[in-house]
């Protein structure tokens, strides 16, 4: 499979967040190259050049990135694979401040030459930028940290397990679905190391190396007599880990109506579980639209909190920067300001953390050279904070950023995103089992589907991969044609009961896009099954002729 | 220099087959230099300029195929790229649907390169948002926009003697107004091949009327509306239906195209008979590629006439292992190009409003979503710009709505066409559509 097929078929199956740049993909290259990093020291070198042409052009501050992004996939479709390639990406962004205005260049020849060129070259946009700029940057002040290293806590680096047990196993995951009866299925794992080394004017040099793994397949059953086909995707998460994640141990496994993975993932498991829910879903009833109460699993439950809560409380689209692209944000500063903004009830808490183990967002320091902690967005239900980086920081009041600047690689400016931001367990012993026993008339959602929201993040609707119904506390069958639709404040304000730790477990995206020209980001968001009562179901069933 | 012509394409690829070793390979070159500018609260907000050149290499001995690539340029490099795919090659697993590569064809020269568009500079780029901004500022109003400009080439050559080029060139530029209260917003998003064809003024002034016309928006009940679509919404719902004119997915029951007990509704009257599909990479407005990424040429295409599908597309394998005739597809999907026109009438949107008793116009839809794959069921809602129609007249703004709807009961449900513009990457007519089901209400703005 050639790679611009990879990347629209990986679009296709994985309902893409947003629209990932073709050019981050980069070249393809030996899986051996992908284990040799580059010397600290010689990219110190290089990041100096940057940072001495920059300055003696005339710039206030300047930052470099030389970034090293390396990227493999395995794709099977039923008995054959339909693609491996490794890609290596390679080059230096500067980027600085001059008379208040920013400038950015890139390049991929990793030279002393070339990047001073490249230096001069972003001092020359900021200069043009300066002519028509309205309100000069303000930029907060950051200590520098010297020569500084973070790496991923992984325990086995995907690049390094051989392609053929990766093709094998995706193999394996096929032919347990194709021998249980599922008509097509497909299987892939894709791994990610971004080698990045970061320096500015503040007089940090900041190496990091970061690793993140997804595999998944998607079931497909078809029943040609009726005219239907029905599909079940993985409830695989993303994950900022290495292979390790491919190893499940006893206690990663949560039994229920079906099998739920914490930390680590069984592959060949979930797909022989997928094969009989699509088998069920072909013989599912579809839903009664009505008022339902709602268990929502963490598996389902990260997308609906990466859309209502991680986007609004962006600083950049409540002030206007995303406007004409992603939209704006509910969460305007008059409400932030209040300090009694009601965002949700009292048991929703909110945390933002750039730091959380095994998170796809889990860094040492930001792309500016912040050090990465955890703060509260939501506090008993109240809106407490946003999230910034240091060109905005001033505007709430902050003395320092929040350290949430990411690009998706050397060759595009690094701006605000989204951090892990997840909903806090609940402080009282609750088990999923205990939670349906009190549900009268319910829903119990596991897997994200389908999902839209509006401009500024009020109204929603999501669907979900398998629903049961739940009558007087038990399970009673599954449901199809089921999705829900919500306002975000109700929603949240509709919250009755939150799962304790033990149920706690991350969700994400390999591929959120935000900024014009468009970049991608992978997000984590953790939660344990928690419920809301009285969400408007519909039926999305429709006869096409 | 990112933009090769034919000879100096030729010659690189020429060089880089001399050094294959494999069974068959396949070589891919293209460049691209693009600029863009980028501004939000009225003022401009980052802007850059990219220039990239790529070689691609797919070296296959049997079935097995390796690909590589390369933006260096030197001999030593061209050889090493082509020794790793023959090294890659040598590792993958058989492909079972690997198609022999296809030897010369006569591919017709595109038409979508335009030299003022590829001449652009920083400061043509700057005096055109000065312009959309002077809108804004003058109005008391806040843009946010984008104008990106692109000249690129596309070659590709094998051990066959296969060769292909392509030069094309493209802006677009998009705007956001919303007024100062943050009440109303309106938006414009137009491409071109030809930036001469680009008025960042006025695309400004009708995103500025409509932030200012849409303010105060009233709520009225979910349910079913006549609308009346703007091209840019019209091709926001029918994105996905154009990918399902597929005759693999059809065959294997996948898709709307699949037919009930099996095989597929190729024939079959799927829309209303106003509706007819076409793709022509030759199209002076919508200029498209003239060769596939297989190696195929590119044609004008029907794909629905008066209602009927009358073609799919069709890859090399499936075309060999049904026996049919491989076709290249449009929409720019895995078999190559040509962007979607649809045909329609002589009236405007204002002669489509006055002939309206009572409906809903959208200027856009946002964030859509498939919601079920078989029927095409999306969702999403609409934005900047929605607004209630009575008796002919534009009577007051409404709140937006989120829309659960199949294009394809939407293409059955065509009361008129207008006059056909483009829109992004399709040239579509504004549709009169009745019964499109709205859901919900929101509050966003």
């Amino acid at each position: 499979m050639k790679r611009k097929d990879f990347i629209y078929y990986t679009g296709m199956s994985l309902g893409s967040l947003m629209l990932p740049k073709m050019s981050a993909f980069g070249r393809d290259i030996d899986p051996a190259e992908a284990l040799q990093g580059v010397d600290a020291a010689v990219k110190k070198e290089l990041a100096d050049v940057a940072l001495n042409a920059a300055k003696s052009k005339g710039a206030s501050y300047a930052d470099v990135r030389i970034g090293r992004y390396l990227r493999q996939f395995v794709a099977t479709r039923d008995k054959r694979v339909q693609g491996v390639a490794n890609t290596e990406n390679y080059g230096v962004g500067i980027r600085v401040l001059v008379n208040g205005a920013w400038g950015f260049a890139a390049t991929n020849a990793v030279s002393k030459d070339a990047i001073a060129k490249a230096a001069e070259q972003a001092v020359a946009v900021a200069k043009a930028n300066a002519k028509i700029q309205g309100e000069p940057v303000q930029l907060a002040p950051q200590k520098g940290f010297g020569e500084v290293s973070w790496k991923a806590p992984i325990e086995i680096n995907a690049f390094e397990v051989p392609i053929k047990e990766k093709v094998d196993l995706l193999l394996q995951v096929n032919d347990i679905a194709i021998t249980n009866g599922a008509s097509f299925v497909t299987a892939m794992i894709s791994a990610v190391n971004e080698q990045k080394y970061f320096a500015s004017t503040d007089g940090s040099y900041i190496d990091q190396d970061i690793h993140r793994i997804y595999p998944t397949f998607n079931v497909t059953k078809i029943d040609r007599a009726a005219g239907k086909f029905m599909q079940r995707n993985a409830l695989s998460a993303p994950m900022g880990m290495g292979y390790e994640y491919m190893h499940a141990r006893p206690q990663d496994r949560l039994s229920g109506i079906v099998t739920r993975y914490k930390d680590r993932y069984d592959i060949l498991e979930d797909v022989k579980n997928a094969t009989k829910d699509v088998d069920d879903k072909l013989k599912a009833k579809s839903v009664e639209p009505g008022k339902y109460d709602l268990v929502l699993d963490p598996s389902h439950l990260w997308l609906t909190i990466h859309e209502s809560v991680g986007h609004p409380t962006e600083l950049d689209r409540v002030l206007g920067y995303e406007a004409n692209y992603a939209g704006t944000s509910f969460l305007t500063l008059d409400k932030w300001q209040s300090k009694k903004f009601n965002f949700g009830n009292k048991n929703v808490n909110i945390v933002a953390d750039k730091l959380q183990k095994g998170s796809l967002g889990a860094v040492g320091w930001d792309d500016e050279g912040v050090k990465c902690r955890e703060w509260d967005l939501i506090k008993d239900g109240i809106l407490v904070n946003y999230q910034t980086i240091r060109d905005q920081a001033h505007i709430i009041g902050l003395k320092e950023s929040q350290g949430c600047c990411y690009s998706q690689g050397w060759d595009d400016v690094q701006f605000q995103r989204m951090p892990n931001v997840s909903l806090r367990p609940g402080k009282q012993k609750l088990s999923v089992d205990d939670m349906i026993k009190n549900v009268e008339k319910g829903i119990y959602i596991i897997g994200d589907g389908s999902y839209s929201i509006d401009q500024q993040r009020y109204n929603f609707q999501f669907g979900g991969q398998t629903f049961y119904e739940i009558t007087n506390g038990k399970i009673t069958g599954m449901l199809n044609d089921v999705a829900y639709q919500s306002n975000t404040q109700e929603f949240w304000n509709s919250c009755a009961a939150i799962c304790d730790e033990s149920d706690y477990r991350l969700g994400g995206s390999f591929n959120d896009g935000k900024g014009q020209p468009s970049q991608s980001s992978a997000v984590s968001h953790g939660s344990s099954t928690t419920r809301f009562n009285g969400v408007n179901v519909i039926n999305t069933a429709r006869k096409i002729g | 220099m990112a933009i090769l012509s034919k000879d100096e394409a030729q010659a690189i690829m020429k060089k880089v087959l001399g050094f294959a070793k494999a069974d068959e390979t396949e070589v891919g070159l293209g460049g691209q230099q693009s600029g863009n500018i980028r501004y939000a609260r009225n003022a401009v907000s980052t802007a850059g300029e990219v220039s990239n050149l790529n070689l691609s290499v797919s070296s296959s001995f049997g079935k097995r195929t390796g690909n590589a690539t390369i933006n260096e340029f030197d001999d030593a490099s061209l050889e090493k790229v082509v020794r790793r795919a023959e090294e890659l090659a040598r590792l993958a697993p058989e492909n079972p649907e690997y198609m022999p590569l296809l030897g010369p064809s006569n591919f017709a020269e595109s038409i979508g390169f335009i030299p003022s568009t590829a001449a652009m500079t920083p400061d043509t780029r700057a005096e055109m948002v000065a312009k959309s901004l002077k809108v804004s500022k003058d109005n008391k109003l806040e843009s946010a926009g984008f104008l990106q400009n692109s000249a690129g080439f596309r070659a590709m050559a094998n051990s066959k003697g296969l060769f292909a080029y392509n030069k094309s060139t493209d802006v677009s530029f998009s705007v956001t107004v919303r007024n100062q209260e943050g009440t109303g917003s309106g938006y414009v998003d137009h491409s071109f091949n030809d930036v001469g064809k680009l008025d960042t003024l006025a695309l400004t002034k009708i995103a500025a009327n409509k932030a200012t016309s849409s303010a105060g928006a009233k709520a009225i009940e979910p349910g079913r509306y006549t609308v009346i679509l703007e091209p840019l919404a019209a091709s926001d719902m029918l994105g996905g239906i154009i990918r399902g004119f597929e005759q693999r997915t059809a065959d294997e029951g996948r898709s709307f195209m699949s037919k009930k007990g099996g095989g597929t509704r190729l024939g079959e009257q799927l829309f209303d008979e106003k509706v007819n599909i076409i793709s022509d990479p030759m199209n002076p407005e919508l200029p498209g590629a003239t060769w596939s990424g297989d190696g195929m040429p590119v044609e004008k295409t029907v794909w629905v006439e008066n209602g009927v599908v009358k073609n799919l597309a069709c890859s090399r394998f499936w075309a060999q292992k049904k026996g049919l005739k491989p076709l290249s597809g449009p929409g720019g999907g895995r078999f190559g190009g040509g962007g979607m026109i649809m045909a329609g009438g002589t009236a405007s949107i204002e002669d489509m409003i006055k002939n309206t008793e009572k409906g809903i116009l959208v200027t856009r839809f946002w964030y859509i979503r498939m919601v079920d794959q078989q029927t095409l069921v999306q969702t999403g809602l609409t934005r900047d710009g929605t607004f209630y129609i009575e008796n002919g007249q534009i009577k007051f703004p409404v709140k937006n709505f989120r829309f659960n709807e199949s294009p394809i009961i939407m293409l059955n449900n065509v009361e008129e066409l207008g006059k056909p513009v483009r829109s992004g990457s399709s040239i579509l007519p504004p549709m009169k559509i009745r019964d499109f089901t709205f859901t919900s209400l929101s509050d966003a703005i």
